[in-house]
């Protein structure tokens, strides 16, 4: 308890200044934003390419699936040790994270369009790119955003090891506490980070509202209740 | 008018879908293309909207080769609905109706004015403009279906077994409405179906095809049924054969006996003589207003009886004119009398149909 009162003591004595709480917030969330942009830039348009053509699905799924089959933290290691200290080895570390779930989801989000609903909507005479922005992509979103959150909470989460390498982020409270010993300041760089993460996928959620058709939103719901009805039937 | 000269799909498998077809669709009437499955009834009406492309031959529409046109502008001008409808989830009726509107740039203004306009024409309640697909029934997606493909109007529609995912008498339904809605519109339609029934109730001309997109006939409903090509022909039209074409023969089209008619002042005698005079034992008893009041049998009736007076049952069917020789046999095969009696709309007697009528009908 009394540990508890000293991390919740230690905020106000360290809120802003250089190495204060807004400053590390602010930094942190430099990263993990541009790490995620960067990675749904890159991952997005190989995503719905191979979803959409259906060809190099597999192999594109594999490729990125390397990308989480490598810890973080190698990564992190080897570009430094190439790059040198800057953000270049976090952000290489970082995209490469939070590819696979985006590529993957948006993927299968394509494939999992039903064929009659591509076959009309080919039918009715829409070019390819007109399927892709006008039902594809529309009725994969769902899959889409599912794959951008859990991209994104792993970054943010991630983002803590820049401070391995000496750049800013809440990770210099956890790696500089552990260093002196300081206890209270790594459990309260830690809450920083579950916080933010936490708030990032709250954040997420509401975009995903918004970008989501409606009719998908009620069909999901409605499919879901039609599940608890059966299964109470049952 | 939609010409097929000389078509051939083979498949990079090696299969053959469609062995060198010749065809023609006339503007304005509905081609049923039959089958059974694998027989390149759907390949066939892909091809005439490029959604499958021939490996040999020209498909033409209205003289114009198909290959000429690029492919999204071509299907822009050909109404097309598949099976399971491929309805946009994401989007409500009246986007879903408003797609090729869209795509060709009309305005607001005139596409709310056609999608409302369309939702009356397939018989839609005017609510489920702002609904999404999964809030309709199987019946009513198959409506919204329909009326997207009509959106821009276009003189082609091609139909890919597109009352198939309902049940029977919603599917039943569907044929009539589509039917009286093609009265009045007069679209040429290739219409795909593996139900015999379906293609002789939808089509004004059949193609029936066998395995290996080989076509076996082409012709009329009522001229397959009469006078099948061939085996393959005969045994997929089914045992049902002589029944299925007097569904499409009107009773108008056989002239009626007279029957042994009396009148309500004739007496039992009367009614005897002219029963045996035609050979049977019951009289057809009509008003002197020219009505129809129902039959008598002779084992009831007394020589002096006035028929006024006898037990008169009425025939518990009656045809007319626009009825089918099928409903006619019907009406004589759960009558007493064996007789089917006709008459017109407003219940004057007009005469007796029997099997011996039917029978030199059909052959």
């Amino acid at each position: 308890m009394a540990f508890f009162l000293e991390v919740l003591a230690w905020f106000p004595d360290h809120w802003s200044g250089t190495t204060g709480v807004a400053r590390r917030v602010a930094q942190h969330v430099g990263y993990s934003s541009a790490a995620s942009l960067l990675a749904v830039a890159i991952a997005l348009p190989l995503g719905l390419a191979v979803g959409h053509t259906g060809k190099g699905g597999q192999l594109a799924i594999n490729v990125a699936n390397v990308g989480r089959a490598i810890p973080s933290f190698g990564i992190v290691i080897l570009a430094f040790i190439l790059a040198g200290i800057n953000l270049v080895p976090v952000m290489v570390a970082l995209v490469a994270l939070a590819i696979p779930p985006i590529v993957t989801n948006t993927y299968v989000g394509i494939r999992s369009v039903d064929p009659e609903v591509r076959d009309a909507a080919e039918g009715m005479g829409m070019t390819g790119w007109q399927v892709l922005r006008r039902v594809e992509l529309p009725v994969a979103m769902p899959l889409v955003m599912a794959g951008v959150r859990t991209a994104t909470v792993q970054v943010v989460a991630t983002a803590t090891l820049a401070a391995f390498i000496g750049l800013g982020g809440l990770g210099r409270y956890i790696f500089d506490g552990l260093q002196v010993r300081d206890s209270v300041r790594v459990v309260a760089g830690a809450l920083l980070v579950a916080a933010l993460s936490l708030l990032t996928e709250l954040l997420l959620a509401a975009l995903q509202r918004t970008v989501v058709p409606r009719g998908l939103r009620d069909r999901a719901a409605a499919e879901t209740t039609r599940a608890k009805t059966s299964a109470a039937a049952v | 008018m939609i010409t097929f000269t000389g078509v051939t799909k083979r498949f990079r498998d090696g299969t053959t879908a469609v062995d060198d077809l010749n065809l023609e669709v006339p503007a304005g009437e509905v081609v049923v293309l039959v089958g059974p499955s694998g027989c390149g009834k759907t390949t066939t009406l892909r091809m005439v909207n490029r959604m499958v492309e021939p490996s040999n031959g020209t498909i033409t529409v209205d003289g114009r080769d198909i290959m000429s046109v690029p492919a999204p502008q071509l299907r822009r001008g050909i109404g097309y609905v598949i099976q399971q409808v491929g309805l946009f989830p994401h989007r409500t009726v009246a986007a879903n109706i408003a797609t090729v509107p869209a795509l060709v740039g009309w305005d607001k203004a005139r596409v709310r004015a056609r999608v409302d306009e369309l939702i009356a024409t397939v018989g839609l309640p005017a609510g489920v403009a702002d609904r999404y697909p999964h809030q309709l029934s199987g019946g009513q997606r198959q409506r919204v279906g329909v009326a997207r493909a009509l959106a821009v109007d276009p003189p082609i529609m091609l139909m890919d077994e597109p009352f198939g995912a309902v049940d029977p008498i919603v599917r039943a339904n569907l044929q009539d409405e589509f039917l009286r809605l093609q009265a009045e519109v007069r679209k040429t339609i290739v219409f795909v179906t593996h139900d015999i029934d379906e293609a002789i109730t939808m089509g004004d001309r059949i193609a029936i095809f066998s395995q290996g997109g080989v076509l076996e006939q082409y012709a009329a409903p009522e001229q397959l049924l009469a006078d099948p090509a061939n085996a393959f022909v005969a045994d997929f039209l089914g045992a049902e054969r002589g029944l299925k074409r007097l569904a499409l023969i009107p009773v108008s089209e056989v002239t009626a006996e007279p029957g042994p008619v009396v009148s309500p002042d004739d007496d039992g005698a009367t009614a005897e003589r002219v029963a045996r005079a035609h050979g049977s034992d019951w009289v057809v008893v009509v008003a002197p207003d020219g009505r129809l009041r129902g039959w008598a049998s002779l084992h009831e009736l007394e020589p002096t009886t006035r028929m006024g007076d006898a037990t008169v049952r009425p025939f518990a069917l009656q045809v007319n004119d626009t009825d089918s020789l099928r409903a006619a046999l019907n009406a004589m095969v759960t009558s007493r009398t064996g007789v089917a009696v006709r008459v017109d709309a407003t219940g004057v007697y007009e005469g007796i149909l029997t099997q011996e009528l039917i029978s030199k009908e059909i052959l």
